[in-house]
């Protein structure tokens, strides 16, 4: 594995365009959460012509559900949610300025194609590495969606969050690479 | 004839679900050491590390292992000399569940099909009930993962597909899976009686021990032969690219209609949670 890059948001092209398949990465900064109902809610406010919780420019949205916090803790366990549902609202996102996403496993060639188009990256997070990833959350706040519980969009403060680049703005894609390199034909 | 109050269920599936849920079970914490040693890629290998720290701190009550606390799946064997008294049995294990989800700070993941709304308190759990020999009960609670459970399936073969048409169905899925359900991950595989006997007993094969093979030795063979046949396919710890895809296959066989070969899939994360407790 190559050096470890340190990047702190809000994140520009520069930032971005720098970034390759593979490449390992601490975030510092605010990042958002979200997964399946706020983004349906986001893009149902966005069709309505309403305003988005928070401004995405620039942002990274983390696909992330928490557990409760234990007393004296920002926030539970949080480790990333599968990506693939997050699919049919990605796209409209990152047109939006949104600039990069953490979750796990595939997303769609849609998503791809708009990271090399709009400079955004996808990362990975580890899956099933809620407690360990929770350590380096040190402020978590509601700010939309209550209601929706684990759902709800928070505002988490982090520090040296460890993600992967798993799709780059230059259509790099590290599950494509990994497998090639590991597969074994017969 | 043996007495029990159903409190005493709903104490132990309450406690049953925190301990699933903060102690990563010690055979899975050993076949994840193993997968370090064995795994070739420095990616996987890194994942694979922070897999095992993670585990530790869970077990210091940092938080749970995983912020999916999953979906309650309890099994109960109710010895048929047992008598409950004190209420209804159901209603003791879902309080358990209730109280379990809330003392321990477990994320409640239960909600509405298409309203979404959650139900707040992760009920309803899943609950296998099997009357066997004895004045016991065994509670196994087994909480699973949305991420890999929508990575499982069940599929109807054909008779003449034969246990090659179901290898390939297991490899396939688990090829289309890739990184989603956290590899690496515990296949177990059901082959028997009817459609929902087959999802059945794959989901009982991931109660299994990691890696103890099949009493059959015939089946332990084909167990080991999907299993490299997986790991052949260069997915690797949370398909970032790897030779440890999986850590286990777990086969369970029964009888079919002559007409028939269902053939069921039920797909776990490194996450393999189980606790156990005999009253
Ligand atoms: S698949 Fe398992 S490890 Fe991954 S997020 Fe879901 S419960 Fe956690």
């Amino acid at each position: 594995m190559g050096d470890v890059i340190r990047l702190t948001t809000p994140l520009t092209d520069e930032d971005i365009l720098k970034l390759k398949a593979g490449d390992n990465v601490l975030i510092s900064g605010v990042i958002y959460t979200g997964r399946d109902a706020a983004h349906k809610r986001m893009i149902e406010a966005l069709e309505k012509g309403e305003e988005l919780p928070f401004d995405v420019k620039g942002q990274i949205i983390y696909y992330v559900g928490p557990s409760p916090a234990r007393p004296g803790r920002p926030v539970g366990a949080a480790g990333p949610t599968t990506s693939y549902r997050m699919n049919p609202y990605a796209p409209k996102l990152i047109a939006l300025g949104l600039k990069g996403m953490i979750g796990k496993g595939k997303m769609s060639q849609e998503v791809k194609e708009h990271c090399q188009k709009y400079k955004a990256v996808y990362f990975g997070a580890v899956g099933g590495c809620g407690a360990l990833l929770s350590q380096r959350i040190k402020k978590a706040e509601i700010i939309a969606y209550e209601d929706l519980g684990p759902e709800a969009v928070r505002r988490l403060e982090v520090e040296d969050f460890p993600v992967i680049v798993v799709y780059d703005a230059h259509g790099g894609d590290l599950e494509e690479m990994g497998i090639k390199e590991y597969r074994v034909e017969g | 004839m043996r007495v029990i109050d159903v409190s005493q269920i709903t104490e132990a599936i309450a406690k049953l679900c925190i301990e699933a849920n903060y102690e990563l079970p010690d055979d899975v914490y050993q076949a994840l050491k193993e997968a370090l040693e064995k795994e070739k890629s420095p990616v996987g290998k890194a994942v694979l590390s922070m897999i095992l720290e993670n585990a530790e701190l869970a077990r210091q009550r940092v938080a749970p292992i995983c912020q999916d606390c999953g979906l309650a799946v309890v099994f109960l064997e109710i010895g048929q000399e047992v008598h409950f008294t004190g209420g209804s049995l159901k209603e003791a294990i879902y309080e358990g569940v209730r109280k379990g989800y809330k003392e321990g700070y477990l994320r409640k993941s239960t909600c509405h099909p298409f309203t979404r709304a959650n139900v707040g308190d992760n009920t309803p759990p899943v609950i296998h009930y099997d009357i066997v020999p004895g004045d016991k009960v065994r509670i196994v609670v087994a909480p699973k993962g949305g991420g890999s459970e929508n990575m499982s399936m069940v599929t109807m073969l054909k008779p003449a597909d034969g246990l090659e048409g179901v290898i390939e169905t297991v490899v396939n899925r688990v090829k289309e899976a890739g990184g989603n359900p956290c590899p690496p991950i515990i296949v177990g595989v059901g082959v028997g009686g009817t459609f929902e006997r087959s999802a059945f007993l794959a989901k009982k094969a991931l109660l299994r021990p990691v890696g103890k093979p099949n009493p059959d030795v015939e089946l332990a063979k084909v167990e080991q032969e999907i299993l490299e046949r997986i790991n052949k396919l260069g997915i690797g710890p949370m398909g970032w690219g790897g030779t440890v895809t999986a850590l286990a296959v777990h086969f369970e066989m029964e009888p079919v209609h002559i007409a028939s070969l269902p053939c069921a899939v039920n797909i776990n994360c490194h996450v393999a949670r189980h606790k156990e407790i005999i009253i």
